[in-house]
């Protein structure tokens, strides 16, 4: 079967097509950067950044980096989500809890949470305690609202059912409601992790101590411009990697249910 | 509606019960009667210049961000080769936590206006291109063949069939870029502040006048509540057509 030269092009551009952005933009960095069009503090030679990344991963400061931001990240995650989804499923079921916790979360949802950096960094602190309280707190609203409708919306046929077929009723939430709600909570949990890793930034840049925001900070102070970018760098990395693992989990944790097995 | 705010009345109470009964010191809490007074002492003041200062900033930033993420996401979902070109920079640049921007922002826009709305820009920007492609995507190809059945072009198809059946998600993207643009637009305040509520919190908290951090916080979040609660309105408005509502 012979194809006409119009197919060819496109089977190429369907190829390139992908890189051809990424790539035209990093070669015309490399070159203004190279041919000094750009004061090179405000822009370096994007493989001198390449090369400071390998130099970072070589001497041990980008796993350090990395490990201190991550770990936080997680644990403030960790928290958020728990404290997020034990609310969120008790203000579905107790109707006094329901009624305290409306307007506080109506009104703490949309409040930008980092607002209260001050006074976390007051009530906790310069170190650890007080970027993790900080994340975890933004990040367990959306967490809350998500699971409260989610576990809201669960059919109450099932409820019954687990009933007279004789479920423990303080087994009902851990064994009907969370499994039905998953893919609402998988849901609250993607969109709480960009916020938790924006905020642990925003904590490194304020407070510095250790972790990448706090390596680029200083990067910055000390007019450091290869240090930054390659911050940057490492940073969409970490940012990447994290939001991979989570699309992974969502997708392993919910093989049994229907979004799964719907066609592409 | 009373009934409805009660807990938070209750929470007011405790609050000021407990630092004027405890006589808690300001710098942990200050009472809020006392806030209130500062909040009277700062309105005479700056306090409003600063307010407008930061919704201008956010506004502008997300106003634009608003029209070119919804076009480029359209666009994407639209025509194959637009899809190719920009898929893999929104794969790549969406997952990044854009607050990492902000000591580039400074070394490139300097520490006036433009690096700030630049940095919210870009962060509302990808949150609403992504609901964009994904929900003009995804709809549903029956809709698109009937009117096409019926002999509508492809300006009308768009217009007519897939941007209203997609605008329930681009919307609620929208009202996701709204609550990063709040987060980002604080944040730069925060970090490189020489006007705007966010240097208010932090300048006044670093001075000790802890009363009047206070308020910055408490003015930014009723911002931000009446912000959302107002597009959520408008959200209803527009979507009133719909089945399901919104």
């Amino acid at each position: 079967m012979s194809r006409t030269v119009a197919a060819r092009a496109d089977d190429l551009f369907q190829i390139i097509g992908p890189y051809f952005l990424i790539g035209l933009l990093l070669i015309t960095w490399e070159m203004t950067a190279r041919a000094k069009l750009i004061d090179p503090f405000l822009l370096p030679v994007f493989t001198d950044v390449l090369w400071r990344i390998i130099t970072d991963l070589i001497s041990g400061e980008l796993a350090r980096g990395i490990f201190f931001t991550m770990a936080r990240t997680v644990i403030s995650f960790a928290i958020a989500s728990v404290v997020g989804i034990a609310i969120g499923v008790g203000i579905s079921r107790i109707r006094f809890l329901k009624w305290f916790m409306d307007p506080i979360v109506f009104i703490g949802l949309p409040m930008p949470k980092i607002a209260l950096l001050p006074v976390f960094m007051i009530w906790f602190g310069l170190f650890d305690s007080s970027k993790i309280a900080m994340t975890a707190f933004s990040a367990s609203f959306q967490i809350i609202v998500t699971v409260w409708m989610g576990a809201d919306s669960v059919q109450k046929e099932l409820i019954w059912s687990a009933r007279s077929l004789g479920a423990k009723p303080h087994l009902i939430p851990l064994e009907i409601i969370i499994p039905a709600t998953l893919p609402r909570i998988l849901t609250a949990l993607q969109i709480a992790l960009p916020i938790c890793l924006i905020v642990e930034l925003v904590t490194e840049f304020v407070m510095g101590g250790t972790g990448l925001g706090a390596i680029m900070l200083q990067a910055s102070r000390n007019a450091d411009s290869l240090g930054v970018f390659a911050g940057i760098f490492e940073i969409g990395l970490l940012g990447i990697l994290l939001i991979r693992t989570l699309e992974i989990v969502r997708r392993r944790l919910l093989v049994w249910h229907q979004e799964e097995s719907k066609p592409e | 509606m009373l009934v409805r705010y009660l807990p938070i009345l209750i929470l007011a109470f405790i609050w000021e019960g407990v630092t004027r009964f405890w006589a808690v010191p300001d710098y942990l809490l200050p009472s809020l009667s006392s806030i209130f007074g500062a909040f009277i002492e700062l309105a005479a003041d700056d306090l409003w210049f600063h307010l407008s200062r930061s919704i201008s900033r956010g506004g502008i930033a997300l106003g634009s961000a608003i029209v070119i993420g919804i076009t480029l996401g359209v666009l994407m979902a639209q025509i194959r080769s637009v899809r190719i070109l920009f898929k893999p920079f929104v794969q790549l640049f969406y997952p990044m936590p854009k607050s990492a921007l902000i000591p580039i922002a400074i070394v490139w826009f300097g520490l006036g206006d433009v690096s700030k709305v630049v940095l919210i820009f870009i962060g509302s920007l990808l949150p609403i291109v992504v609901s964009s492609f994904n929900s003009a995507r995804g709809v549903d190809e029956v809709l698109v063949w009937s009117a096409r059945g019926l002999g509508a072009n492809n300006r009308e198809v768009l217009w007519e069939v897939i941007l209203p059946a997609a605008l329930p998600e681009i919307l609620a993207g929208v009202r996701v870029a709204l609550a990063i643009s709040f987060i980002l637009m604080v944040s730069a305040e925060l970090i490189i502040g020489n006007d705007g509520i966010g240097f208010v919190i932090s300048s006044l908290g670093e001075t000790g006048y802890y009363q009047g951090m206070w308020v910055g916080i408490i003015v930014i979040s009723a911002v931000g509540f009446f912000a959302d609660r107002l597009y959520v309105l408008g959200m209803r408005r527009i979507l009133v057509w719909q089945e399901s509502g919104a």
